[in-house]
């Protein structure tokens, strides 16, 4: 290869994690910077949206993105980058399937910002001052109705899922745009295995649920199976790539990487699982050990409120040729 | 021909679309002798056939939502009384949970059931089906809370 690879890197509504996650590959970003050149990265080099503007369109080899698209600047510049690039990856769990801050989504963006600048417990604000959208000649990008993924506003090549994406993957990744043995457009660049096929603790095939419980109501058993001892770890529904590292600190998996290429709905899969190992036959006692579920949504859709079903079926978007 | 007497059917401009997941061995056996039985009752549900309502995955009831059903049931045999032993237990923890997932998302509780009817209760699921259908049209279309459109102009 006589040119140098073109790569960039952005953060969207993201909390940074994921540009620390690059350098968790450690030297070998030195092995990076000696087969491409990074063109745009805001967090680490001083290049101006204008600059990119500028660029030809695809010029750009590799972009990775991460954040969601939460405010009208994170579209403006998804659209951009997806312009000026030949390959799309989205980067982290936000941009994959909307993350964390999708749930958002549960709330309409006037109870946000009412929550965020009127009634959030470390708020004074007597005057109910809100940030002015327009100063005099600047303009501040308005907050978005609701929190997408990246691939509900523009085509995605890649997902590299993760919260923040395993080292091994984001090497595996760029040794693969490096060699050009990118698997197919649209592929998760992770196995396509559940965390419970690499999870070392024992399972005993039992229904065991009699009460959801909490990571800091008790001690969990350092080799028992998590979800039979009553926690909901998100393993079965979530792929693998992780090396299974929650489970193994005696955390219940919380479902960053997603669901694998099979499923639709990890929410929904997991409430299957879930379905088969509460032990109750009556219906009475059922819905009370369902009860002590503090917060489905945010446990069964961590990462996920974006790319649910119902939530999706809003962003209709034209089918890629 | 099975002729629905006019008096039965109310007339309204909006009519709701329910999806029904019903099972082989029961309630879609009721829905077979409802047929022979010339029973009336409202054509807005459409039945689909499922070896157990254990069967009944939830992400085939968030697909029907999402395509645009106003309403989703499964019904199934009285518990107890499942072919495979315990599919029907598994259908009501599932339920549950699900009823519980999409009433923190938005959706209205009411336009999700599960139903026991076996093969025998054939009045049982016409008169399911009737109020039912009667409660949604009270209820209206049904507005799913979705994610916002995003517009689509260029840069």
């Amino acid at each position: 290869m006589s040119e140098k690879l073109k790569i960039a890197f952005y953060w969207a509504a993201s909390c940074g994690g994921c540009e620390v996650a690059v350098l968790d590959i450690d030297e070998k970003i030195l092995d990076v910077v000696a087969i491409a050149d990074i063109v745009f990265w805001p967090v680490a080099i001083d290049i101006k949206y204008n600059d990119v503007r500028a660029m030809e369109d695809k010029s750009i080899d590799v972009t990775f993105f991460n954040g969601s698209i939460r405010t009208e600047e994170n579209v403006e510049l998804a659209r951009l980058l997806r312009a000026k690039s030949k390959a799309l990856v989205a980067f982290g769990s936000c941009s994959c399937s909307g993350g964390v801050i999708g749930l958002g989504n549960l709330s309409t963006k006037e109870e946000l910002l009412h929550r965020a600048y009127n009634t959030s417990d470390s708020t004074v604000n007597p005057d109910q001052v809100r940030p002015q959208l327009q100063y005099k000649e600047v303009h501040i990008p308005d907050v978005l109705e609701s929190n997408y993924a990246l691939d509900q506003v523009v085509d995605v090549d890649y997902y590299l899922p993760g919260c923040p994406p395993k080292d091994t993957l984001v090497w595996n990744a760029i040794e693969a745009i490096a060699t050009g043995q990118l698997p197919e457009v649209g592929a998760v660049l992770a196995p396509n295995l559940t965390v419970c096929h690499d999870c070392p603790r024992e399972k005993h095939d039992e229904r065991t649920i009699k009460e959801f419980r909490r990571i800091y109501d008790f001690q969990p058993d350092e080799v028992k199976c998590l979800l039979e001892q009553g926690l909901i770890c998100m393993g079965p529904a979530t792929r693998s790539g992780c090396d299974a590292s929650c489970v193994s600190v005696n955390m219940p998996c919380r479902g960053c990487m997603g669901p694998t290429d099979q499923v639709f709905d990890q929410g929904a899969k997991m409430i299957s699982v879930l379905g088969g190992l509460i032990d109750s036959d009556d219906p009475e006692e059922v819905k009370e050990i369902i009860s002590t579920i503090v917060d489905p949504v945010g446990t069964l859709y961590y990462f996920g409120v974006s790319k649910s079903l119902i939530k999706q079926s809003g962003v209709k978007k034209e089918v890629r040729q | 021909m099975v002729v629905t007497k006019e008096e039965n059917v109310k007339q309204t401009d909006w009519e709701p679309k329910i999806i029904g997941f019903l099972c082989k061995w029961c309630s879609y056996s009721a829905a077979d002798l409802a047929g022979i039985s010339r029973m009336d009752y409202p054509p807005n549900a459409i039945f689909i056939k499922v070896p157990c309502s254990g069967r009944v995955d939830p992400t085939f009831v968030l697909k029907a939502f999402a395509d645009g059903a106003d309403a989703v049931f499964i019904a199934g045999c009285h518990l107890g009384d499942c072919h495979y032993i315990e599919g029907n237990y598994k259908a009501m923890r599932r339920y549950e949970l699900l009823k519980a997932t999409l009433k923190q998302m938005g959706l209205d509780e009411r336009r999700f059931r599960l139903e026991w009817i076996s093969s025998s209760e054939a009045k049982h699921l016409k008169v399911f089906v009737t109020e039912f259908t009667e409660q949604l049209k009270e209820l209206g279309p049904i507005e799913l809370p979705t994610l916002a459109p995003l517009a689509k102009e260029e840069i």
